[in-house]
């Protein structure tokens, strides 16, 4: 049997979900190794060819996370992402990418072991889904 | 159709405007886009059903500008294109003469932004059925049979960018995917540099996009790319009611906001 | 240049022995209500019925991203590894209308005119060109007026036409065409009675090709004339990328710093970047003169330089552009300027 570790790319507003992240470590909660964080100023911040990126460069599953709405450290910032995401994962459905590998969410910073849930579970449930390997095979494909 | 060419005779006799951007006889009965500058040439305006090809995208070109003030022969997606432009600051109120053709062929000369905006709220979007079903067509199908329905599409494709060439809203001077400090998107056809390349363009696309399927027409391969376009629009305007190219004031999907936006998938 | 006749039941069969042989055959396949080149499983794949091909078949010898080095870089030092040319596929190209197998020649000129291009090279000689002649023609087609034709054997390895009875008259045009024609000699019976220019379109010249080299030269400075036809125009890649003698590339590097690789794709002198400078200047920065860069390059410049004509009259330009520009109509409004 193989024993497929996934990886995941998280990126995270530096204001809630990195502090919030932080705070599980404080608190020595363990959770999944699989995942790593790339730290943003807000989820406003994330382009969608930052998550395309991830994905090409091999990540089977992304986490995007930032602060809760009315929360965000430059008011707006997160409401904006929202947006985004609604249109960007509604297009890569409609283009056939499986939704379940991107895995949006909010965690504040007080929420350290919220953060630890989250990972665990988009990490099991991208370790049920497999490899990505559809996308990872278009590197190199079409090329003589 | 005798009113245009005489509209267009006069506009250019009077010297209201310099130009008349219309459609005129091209190879083997298509059209073609064709600018009038004297107005004894107005007669070689036509307009038929076939006279399809977005008229907008050549309002922001430097050499067509250079010509003078524009009388622009208008289809309603064509009509919208500008509203949508004005809105993003491309085209100045009083800058264009607007000679609008309704689907049952009524012409109208329109010279205000105010007017415009009447236009088309009275000439609503019109979608063709035919892009509505192949829409319906994929969203039925499972996710892996879209996968390969748009692998086999989009690796067709060899980047000629006669997409982003020929759609009125791709006015961008330098392209996000010329930037090669840092390359975002790969500028070659191989696979991934394809299926970047269309969802960016979707993306940036995305709440600007009138439908006017010309993408889909100008493609030399006959992917049918609109079909990336017309699904983010039409989530536009189910999740926010919004569509573009009705207002002259920008209220871009993507810069705005509501508080209460649905967010089901996000835990 | 020996003439047999290849009956219609025996090319089917002669293109599954090339295929058995362990060539990749390359023939126009249709989707809907167009044909293009593709790399074919099966003869009864390949279109018929049809006046051109969307696109040429110059992804055989160019193709549209081809890796040209890979690197690795580590402590100890860069190493580079050159494109293995040996994995190159043997090729057969089937279909290749005579303004395509004339096409070649263009390009070949243009890969080894100061550097002999080795990947291009590689690909040229591992490919076989079955090309097939024009019974029909539209109003895009000038090869006639550029000195080619409809029956045209340059180019090909092998010409069939085809003649009333539906069978094949095969000319055996060069040693390679006698080299495929031996994987199966026993498909080719005696020459057939009927003549080749009873099957062919009848294609009127509309000018002559020496009239290019007298008027072009001096129409660089028509600005009026140049504007006039460019005025429409788009600025996209679709016609240059359609174009089986357009050859112009671009570089691009992907990887990390620990591995890459180099690859090379087409390029169009209608791209508004074309020509930009790193100091950010752009010789051609209004589409008017990247416009007459293409017409020049193709009608004045090649020939001047490679001795080679840079447009067969394949037409396939015209039909693909968007804004229905129609390079034969353009160039005659040049012949005929006053």
């Amino acid at each position: 049997m193989s024993t497929f570790e996934p990886k995941i790319v998280a990126f995270v507003c530096n204001w809630c979900t990195y502090a919030g992240a932080d705070l599980t470590g404080t608190s020595r909660i363990k959770y999944a190794p699989n995942v790593r964080i790339i730290r943003f100023p807000c989820t406003g911040r994330i382009d969608f060819m930052l998550l395309l990126k991830a994905f090409a460069e091999g990540a089977d599953g992304i986490i995007v996370s930032g602060c809760h709405p009315n929360d965000c450290h430059y008011t707006s910032g997160n409401f904006h992402a929202r947006r985004r995401w609604m249109v960007f994962r509604s297009l890569l459905d409609f283009m056939g990418i499986d939704t379940r590998r991107l895995q949006f969410s909010w965690v504040s910073a007080a929420e350290g072991a919220r953060w630890a849930e989250l990972v665990n579970t988009t990490v099991n449930n991208i370790r049920e889904l497999g490899p990505f390997e559809e996308y990872r095979q278009l590197r190199g494909a079409g090329i003589e | 159709m005798k009113e245009l060419k005489e509209k267009a005779r006069d506009l250019l006799k009077n010297k209201d405007v310099q130009v008349v951007i219309g459609y005129g006889d091209g190879t083997g009965g298509k059209p073609r886009a064709i600018f009038i500058r004297d107005p004894k040439d107005a007669d070689r305006l036509i307009f038929d059903e076939k006279c399809e090809q977005n008229l907008a995208v050549y309002l922001l070109k430097h050499e067509v500008k250079k010509l003078g003030r524009p009388a622009i022969v208008a289809t309603v997606p064509v009509v919208r294109s500008i509203i949508q432009l004005a809105a993003e600051n491309q085209i100045a109120e009083g800058s264009v003469v607007i000679l609008a053709i309704t689907p049952d062929g009524k012409l109208t000369e329109i010279k205000t932004l105010k007017d415009t905006e009447t236009f088309v709220s009275s000439n609503p979007p019109y979608t063709r059925p035919e892009d509505l079903e192949k829409l319906e067509r994929i969203e039925k199908m499972t996710v892996e049979e879209r996968w390969n329905y748009w692998l086999d599409e989009l690796s067709r494709c060899f980047k000629c960018y006669a997409c982003r060439s020929s759609c009125p809203m791709c006015y961008c001077e330098r392209c996000t995917i010329e930037c090669n400090q840092p390359q975002w998107v790969s500028p070659a056809s191989h696979h991934l540099g394809n299926v970047e390349w269309h969802i960016m363009r979707a993306m940036h696309i995305a709440g600007r996009c009138v439908n006017c399927g010309e993408c889909a027409r100008a493609c030399p391969l006959d992917i049918p790319i609109n079909l990336l376009t017309l699904k983010v629009s039409e989530d536009i305007r189910k999740n926010f009611g919004l569509t573009a190219g009705m207002s002259a004031t920008l209220e871009y999907a993507l810069s705005t906001f509501k508080t209460d936006d649905k967010e089901e998938f996000i835990r | 240049m020996e003439k047999k006749t290849l009956t219609k039941e025996n090319l089917p069969r002669f293109l599954k022995k090339l295929q058995e042989d362990g060539n990749r055959v390359i023939a126009p396949k249709r989707t809907g209500e167009k044909v293009d080149f593709s790399v074919i499983g099966s003869p009864d794949e390949i279109a018929d019925d049809y006046i051109q091909t969307v696109q040429s078949a110059k992804f055989a010898f160019f193709p549209k991203v081809e890796e040209i080095l890979s690197f690795t870089a580590n402590k100890s030092g860069v190493k580079i590894n050159d494109k293995d040319t040996e994995k190159i596929p043997s090729t057969v190209v089937f279909g290749l209308r005579p303004c395509d197998a004339a096409a070649v020649a263009s390009l070949d000129a243009v890969f080894n005119w100061d550097y002999k291009d080795n990947l291009f090279n590689s690909r040229r000689e591992k490919i076989g060109i079955i090309g097939l002649s024009c019974a029909k023609s539209d109003n895009n087609c000038f090869c006639t007026s550029l000195g080619f034709g409809p029956g045209d054997t340059r180019g090909s390895d092998i010409l069939l036409t085809e003649l009333t009875s539906g069978d094949y008259l095969a000319e055996i045009i060069t040693d390679k065409g006698k080299a495929m024609m031996n994987a199966a000699p026993e498909l080719f019976t005696a020459e057939p009675m009927e003549a080749k220019e009873k099957n062919l379109a009848d294609i009127k010249a509309q000018f002559k090709p020496e009239d290019l080299a007298k008027r072009f030269p001096a129409a660089f400075d028509r600005e009026d004339l140049w504007l006039e036809q460019s005025l429409r125009c788009i600025g996209c890649g679709a016609c240059a990328f359609v174009c089986p003698v357009c050859a112009c590339f671009d570089i691009q590097d992907e990887g990390t710093t620990q591995n890459g690789t180099r690859l090379r794709c087409w390029d169009a002198c209608g791209f508004s970047l074309f020509t930009l400078h790193t100091s950010g200047h752009n010789p051609r920065e209004a589409q008017n003169h990247r416009w007459r860069q293409r017409l020049m390059h193709k009608f004045a410049y090649m020939q001047e330089r490679l001795g080679v004509l840079g447009c067969v009259g394949c037409g396939r330009c015209s039909r693909a552009c968007p804004a229905d520009i129609n390079i034969l109509e353009n160039v005659k409004m040049i012949l005929e300027a006053k």
